[in-house]
C-alpha cells in the first residue's frame, strides 16, 4: 500500500491545480469497487441510450401481429428475433427498453438541473440575507416537505394534467427542498470565513461573493444531492408513469412499460421482469455511484 | 423541555398554515373552470352556475373563502365527496385503519430485520455478512415496490400459489368491521380460518411496504453504530472488561439507537407513500388506492382532503419524533 502510494505521488500532477484535484478525486473514487462498477453501467446505459436508433433491433413501437407475447430466446418458443421476447402488441421488448433507457437518463437530466439550479439560486439567497427572506424560503420548503413525495407529485401532475413533461416538474418542485436546505446551511457555514470577508472588504458585489466566492466551496455535498436526487427522479417518474399519470403509452417509459404489462402478470414473466430489472440495476448503480462520490469528494467524512 | 415544545410548536404553525394554503389552492389550480369540473360531463345551466358559485362560495373575495375554508376544517369539516355524495372526513377515516394496519406490519417486518443486520454488520464490519447486508439493503433502497410487487405476487400467487393476488379477506368469510383492522376484526369473529385469511392477504403486501424503510433501518442502524463503537466510552467500556455482549448491546446500542429512532420515525412519510403504490397494486382498500381512484375519477374535494390530511399526520409525527429525540438526547434540547 505504501509503495503503490508512494509511487503513485511521483506521478501526480501539481498541488493546487484543477488536474490535481481531478487526480486526487479518482484515485479515492477507484477505492470503491461498487462506485466503479455503478460508474461503468451508466456509462453502458448511456451508451445504450445514446444509440438506441442504432442498436435496437426494431423501432419501439412498431407492431407485429405474428408475434404476440414472444418469450425470450433462452426459453422454449423463443427465437433470436425477439431477444427478451415480445409484448402483447408483439413490439421488441428489448428495443423498448433500450429507447426507455433515452426517457429515463433524460428525466433524470431534467429533474436534476431544474431543481438543482432553483434549489441553489432559493438556498443562496436564503442563506446570505438571511431574515425575512430566509424565513419566507424555508416555511415554503417545510411546506413541501410536510407532503409525502409521491403523493405531492400526484397532486401536482392532477393539477398540471398527466403528461411525462408535467411529471418532470412536479418530481422537480418535490426534490427542491433538498437542494434549499443543503445550500443554505452551507452557504452559512462559509459566509463568516476569512477568505469571504476579505473578498467583501475588497468591494465584491453581494451577487459576486454568492456566485463567485460562496458558491463553489459548497458544491461537494450538492454534487452528491444530485445525484441522489437523480436516481429519486427515476424511480419517482417511473412510478408515476406505472400509476397512469407520467408518460403515456405507446412511450417506451419503463414504469408505463409495467403498467402495461400488468394484466399478464401471470402468463408472461417477461414482460414484467425486464422492465422493471431496467429500473432497478439503472437506480441500483446510479446510487453505487453516489456512495462513491460522497467518499471521494469527501475524504474526511468516515468511511461508513 | 416545556421551553423546547413551545419551540417546535410554533415552528409547526407556519407550516400548517402553509399546508392549508396549498390544500386551499388546491381545486382553483386546477385547469380548467371548477364548476364544470365538480358538475361532472352533463355540463350546467346559467342559473344552476349561479346557483352552485353560491353554494361554493365562489362569488365571495378570495380571502373570505379561504377563511371559510378553514373554519370549515377546523369543525372537521372536509367537504363532501363529488362521486359519493359522503363527506370526505368519513370516506377517509373508513379507510385509513386498512392503511395503518399494512404501514405497522410493514414497520415491524422492517425494524425486525433491518435493526439485527445493521447492528451485526456493524459489529463485524468488513465480513463478509457486512459486505452483504450493505449490497442487498442499497439493491432494496433502489427497488421500484410496484414492480418488487409484481414479481413476489408472480413467484408467490402464481407459481407457487400460497397468497392470495389481492384484497384484505377472502369472500368466503363476512363478518361486521368492529375496529377496522382486520386481524382483530376476523380474531373477534371467531370464524375459523378468518385469521389465516387475514394474514396471508397482509403478507406480501407488508413486505413490499417494508422494503425500503428495511433497507433505510439497517443502513443506519450500522452507520450509527460503527459511529458510536469508535467513542472514548466505548474503549473505557471494553478496557473495564465488560463483556462484548454487554459493550455492544448496552452501552452502544443505547446510544446508537437515538439516531435510528429518528429515522424511524421519518419513514412515515416513506410509508405513506409508498402505500399508494402498494395499494394500487394488491387492491388493497386503502387511502392509497383512495387517492389514486380519486384522482383518476376527478374526485377534487377527496384528493384536497386527503392531501391535507395526509401532510397533517406526517407533520404530527415528524414533531414526535422531534420530541422524542429532544427527550433522549438533552443536548438537542438546549440548543440555541
Amino acid at each position: 500500500m505504501a509503495t503503490s502510494q508512494s509511487s503513485a505521488q511521483s506521478s501526480m500532477p501539481a498541488v493546487g491545480t484543477f488536474k490535481h484535484s481531478l487526480y486526487e478525486f479518482w484515485s479515492y473514487f477507484r477505492e470503491n469497487p461498487g462506485a466503479v462498477a455503478g460508474l461503468y453501467f451508466v456509462g453502458l446505459i448511456l451508451l445504450l441510450a445514446l444509440g438506441a436508433d442504432i442498436i435496437a433491433p426494431y423501432d419501439p413501437t412498431e407492431q407485429n401481429r405474428d408475434a404476440f407475447l414472444q418469450p425470450p430466446v433462452w426459453q422454449e418458443g423463443g427465437s433470436w428475433d425477439y431477444i427478451l421476447g415480445s409484448d402483447a402488441v408483439g413490439r421488441d421488448l428489448f428495443s423498448r427498453i433500450i429507447h426507455g433507457a433515452r426517457f429515463s437518463l433524460f428525466i433524470g437530466a431534467m429533474v436534476v438541473t431544474l431543481s438543482m439550479s432553483a434549489g441553489i439560486m432559493l438556498g443562496l439567497l436564503a442563506g446570505y440575507f438571511r431574515g425575512h427572506v430566509e424565513t419566507v424560503i424555508m416555511r415554503i420548503m417545510d411546506v413541501i416537505l410536510a407532503f409525502p413525495s409521491l403523493l405531492l407529485a400526484l397532486g401536482l401532475v392532477a393539477i398540471l394534467g398527466p403528461a411525462l413533461i408535467n411529471a418532470m416538474i412536479a418530481i422537480a418542485i418535490v426534490l427542491l427542498p433538498h437542494f434549499v436546505r443543503l445550500t443554505r446551511s452551507s452557504v452559512m457555514s462559509e459566509k463568516n470565513k476569512e477568505y469571504v470577508i476579505a473578498s467583501r472588504l475588497a468591494g465584491a458585489s453581494h451577487l459576486r461573493l454568492m456566485v463567485n466566492t460562496i458558491l463553489p466551496n459548497c458544491m461537494a455535498p450538492l454534487i452528491v444531492q444530485a445525484t441522489l436526487s437523480f436516481s429519486t427522479a427515476i424511480l419517482d417518474a417511473a412510478a408515476l408513469g406505472f400509476l397512469g399519470m407520467g408518460a403515456q403509452p405507446p412511450t417506451p417509459e419503463w414504469g408505463a412499460m409495467l403498467a402495461e404489462a400488468r394484466e399478464f402478470i401471470l402468463r408472461a414473466w417477461w414482460v414484467v421482469t425486464f422492465p422493471g430489472l431496467a429500473i432497478l440495476l439503472t437506480v441500483l448503480s446510479i446510487n453505487l455511484m453516489g456512495d462513491g462520490l460522497r467518499d471521494a469528494l469527501d475524504p474526511k467524512m468516515k468511511r461508513s | 423541555m416545556f421551553k423546547f415544545l413551545l419551540n417546535k410548536l410554533a415552528m409547526l404553525v407556519p407550516t400548517f398554515f402553509g399546508v392549508t394554503i396549498a390544500a386551499f389552492s388546491f381545486i382553483r389550480l386546477l385547469p380548467g373552470d371548477p364548476i364544470l369540473l365538480l358538475a361532472g360531463e352533463r355540463g350546467v345551466t346559467p342559473e344552476r352556475r349561479a346557483e352552485l358559485e353560491k353554494i361554493m362560495g365562489f362569488d365571495r373575495p378570495l380571502w373570505e373563502q379561504y377563511f371559510g375554508f378553514l373554519g370549515d376544517l377546523l369543525q372537521g369539516d372536509l367537504g363532501v365527496s363529488i362521486v359519493t355524495k359522503t363527506p370526505v372526513l368519513e370516506e377517509f377515516l373508513a379507510r385509513f385503519p386498512a392503511t395503518i394496519e399494512l404501514s405497522v406490519i410493514a414497520i415491524i417486518i422492517a425494524i425486525a430485520i433491518g435493526l439485527p443486520a445493521g447492528i451485526i454488520a456493524a459489529v463485524r464490519r468488513g465480513s463478509v455478512f457486512d459486505h452483504t447486508v450493505m449490497g442487498i439493503s442499497l439493491t432494496g433502497y433502489s427497488m421500484p415496490i410496484f414492480w418488487w410487487g409484481l414479481l413476489l405476487i408472480i413467484f408467490f400467487s402464481g407459481i407457487l400459489g400460497w397468497t392470495p393476488v389481492s384484497g384484505r379477506m377472502s369472500f368466503l368469510f363476512y363478518f361486521e368491521p368492529v375496529t377496522g383492522f382486520m386481524l382483530i376484526d376476523s380474531l373477534l369473529s371467531d370464524q375459523t380460518g378468518a385469521f389465516k385469511s387475514a394474514v396471508m392477504h397482509l403478507i406480501l403486501p407488508s413486505i413490499v411496504l417494508g422494503t425500503i424503510p428495511l433497507a433505510v433501518i439497517a443502513r443506519q442502524t450500522r452507520s450509527s453504530m460503527l459511529e458510536v463503537l469508535s467513542e472514548d466510552y466505548v474503549r473505557t467500556a471494553r478496557a473495564k472488561g465488560l463483556s462484548p455482549m454487554r459493550v455492544v448491546g448496552v452501552h452502544a446500542l443505547r446510544n446508537a439507537l437515538i439516531t435510528v429512532i429518528t429515522v424511524i420515525g421519518l419513514q412515515v412519510g416513506v410509508l405513506l407513500a409508498g402505500a399508494i403504490l402498494t395499494e394500487t397494486i394488491f387492491a388493497w382498500p386503502g387511502i392509497g388506492k383512495w387517492m389514486i381512484d380519486s384522482i383518476f375519477r376527478r374526485d377534487y374535494p377527496a384528493v384536497q382532503g386527503g392531501l391535507l390530511m395526509i401532510a397533517s399526520i406526517v407533520m404530527i409525527v415528524n414533531l414526535i419524533v422531534d420530541l422524542t429525540y429532544g427527550l433522549v438526547n438533552p443536548s438537542i434540547r438546549h440548543e440555541r
